[in-house]
């Protein structure tokens, strides 16, 4: 089994760090992992993306152009992203934002309106583990505990307190989520 | 015990590997994309666990003088940079090849010429292996595939590096810098005392004075030295060179590529299987000393070697060297900070073969 996500939205959506959550729960899951982020001018000018690979068997290429989930979080990474899904493969899209909303029929594409869900419940910065769960739901790959030790692992220790409100966050994604076409 | 097990940058893997190896002195310049590995030195403090030192310096020019004189008294120092700034060094660099030192220097490689740009590339293979600086000498030149080399290279570099009081290089590139994977360290080692003898460490009246300099103005002298010099990058040449194969056994066509460009060159190798291409993949790991021997070997039963670098085509000159006529050598690269996919290598190589 080998599974090629993309993540791709806007700085401060925190991108990069639900990407290393899901690695380091790959790892947690004893799985080979990748993780590689844009860098640099692209991060600057706005947006963030990251391609997390996991795998059963030994990573070859960290870097692909195909992927067999996308989860996108902005009007500008549906625009570059949309065609590099996989045929068969996953599109998972907040519509926060969304002018142009994903047409492909040969993909299964799902909608999960996290920015909305977390502003309800007042918790705007476990926006992207919102996002995780509806992931979760969708592939099954990742097991929660799996995750919540992902999440001891990447998050420094004093913020351990805040596991609990991440892992409801998880959850609220797993119910929100909802398949499109 | 379990395994410390990490996810972690392939520059943050260097400079814990750097710490946990116990190296004495770390002088660097921030500079995208490798400045993690000073900005992680910096937060881990280690002078206060290991010693060891770390040091922002005032430019990359004064960051190579600092690592010429903490080697000069035989301590296990390094400095890293990306293109440009490894550019600035080159001066320090010959002068502590000519003195005959051991250090490691660190390029994460971004794509050039001159400021270029701040993405992956592998267009300093020319500048770290034919010499870079001026004179008659060469580099041991590592070159990583994965976080986990990131982190055992350092050991193998300072090891080489001592071994033959010759400056090592890890030989890297801003994807595999930037890129987190799972990595295994090494138990933290304390920093040796002991120190070389040929240090420059004040003279005793047990022995005679020992002097580190790259100048002699005999050139009968001079010449001596350079014949030593060569004697020793033959014996690198003969005990040093490392390689890794993938499905060679039965390969028709052979592609040569480090790095980044192996990894994607090991999904070619995948993909053109499927296909029905009996394609291989030779990993070069020593650059400096290049596999030449095995790729002349190879030479006698494949039918096209393919260099696959993300330069305009460097490495291919010493592919083509090694197989010296023997077989068809090719190139594909792309360059600036473009890094090519395995479709695209895949695609490169059918044209070749149709054209056969």
């Amino acid at each position: 089994m080998t599974e090629e996500i993309i993540i791709a939205g806007f700085g401060g959506q925190g991108v990069l760090s639900m990407g290393k959550i899901m690695a380091y729960s790959g790892v947690m899951q004893d799985m080979e992992v990748s993780w590689m982020p844009s860098y640099g001018p692209e991060m600057r000018g706005g947006t963030a993306n990251v391609i997390v690979i996991l795998s059963d068997e030994r990573i070859s290429s960290p870097i692909i152009r195909k992927f067999d989930t996308a989860i996108i979080l902005n009007q500008q990474s549906m625009d570059k992203f949309e065609d590099t899904v996989k045929p068969g493969g996953i599109l998972i899209y907040d519509s926060n934002g969304i002018t142009r909303h994903p047409e492909r029929g040969d993909i299964a594409i799902y909608r999960i309106d996290a920015a909305e869900e977390a502003s309800k419940m007042k918790m705007q910065k476990v926006f992207n583990m919102i996002v995780l769960g509806g992931f979760m739901k969708v592939k099954s790959i990742l097991k929660m505990d799996n995750v919540v030790k992902g999440l001891k692992k990447s998050l420094p220790e004093r913020y351990h307190n805040l596991i609990p409100m991440n892992e409801e966050a998880i959850k609220r994604g797993m119910e929100i989520v909802m398949k499109v076409n | 015990m379990e395994k410390e097990l990490k996810l972690m940058k392939g520059n943050e893997a260097i400079a814990e590997a750097a710490i946990r190896y116990g190296a004495d002195g770390y002088f660097g310049y921030p500079i995208t994309p490798q400045s993690e590995i000073l900005e992680y030195l910096m937060e881990a403090d280690p002078e206060k666990s290991t010693g060891m030192v770390v040091l922002q310096a005032e430019s990359e020019v004064a960051a190579i003088n600092m690592v010429y004189g903490g080697a000069a008294c035989g301590k296990k120092v390094m400095t890293s940079s990306s293109s440009p700034g490894i550019s600035l060094k080159q001066e320090g660099i010959t002068y502590i090849a000519g003195a005959e030192l051991p250090c490691l220097i660190v390029n994460v490689v971004r794509g050039g010429p001159g400021l270029g740009t701040i993405q992956p590339a592998q267009s300093d293979y020319f500048q770290a292996v034919k010499g870079g600086g001026h004179g008659d000498y060469h580099l041991i030149v590592l070159a990583p595939a994965s976080v986990q080399e990131m982190a055992d290279f350092v050991g193998l570099g300072f090891d080489l590096a001592f071994k033959y009081r010759n400056p090592a290089m890890i030989l890297s590139d801003g994807a595999i810098g930037q890129m987190m994977e799972k990595v295994e360290l090494m138990p933290y080692q304390k920093r040796s005392e002991d120190l070389p003898s040929w240090a420059t460490t004040g003279k005793p009246e047990t022995r005679e004075r020992n002097i580190i300099t790259s100048l002699d103005l005999d050139p009968n002298a001079q010449e001596k030295f350079n014949q030593k010099l060569i004697q020793k990058y033959r014996e690198i040449e003969e005990k040093e060179t490392r390689y890794e194969e993938f499905q060679t056994e039965d390969a028709d066509f052979i592609f040569v590529a480090y790095g980044t460009s192996a990894r994607i060159c090991q999904k070619a190798v995948q993909l053109a299987r499927e296909e029905g291409i009996k394609v291989g993949l030779l990993r070069p790991v020593t650059l400096f000393p290049f596999p030449k021997r095995r790729l002349n070997q190879l030479a006698d039963k494949v039918k096209v070697m393919m260099a696959v670098e993300m330069s305009a085509g460097q490495m291919v000159e010493d592919v083509m060297l090694s197989v010296n006529g023997k077989t068809k050598v090719c190139h594909y690269g792309r360059m600036g900070g473009m890094i090519p996919t395995p479709d695209e290598v895949v695609e490169n190589l059918k044209q070749i073969i149709k054209g056969e």
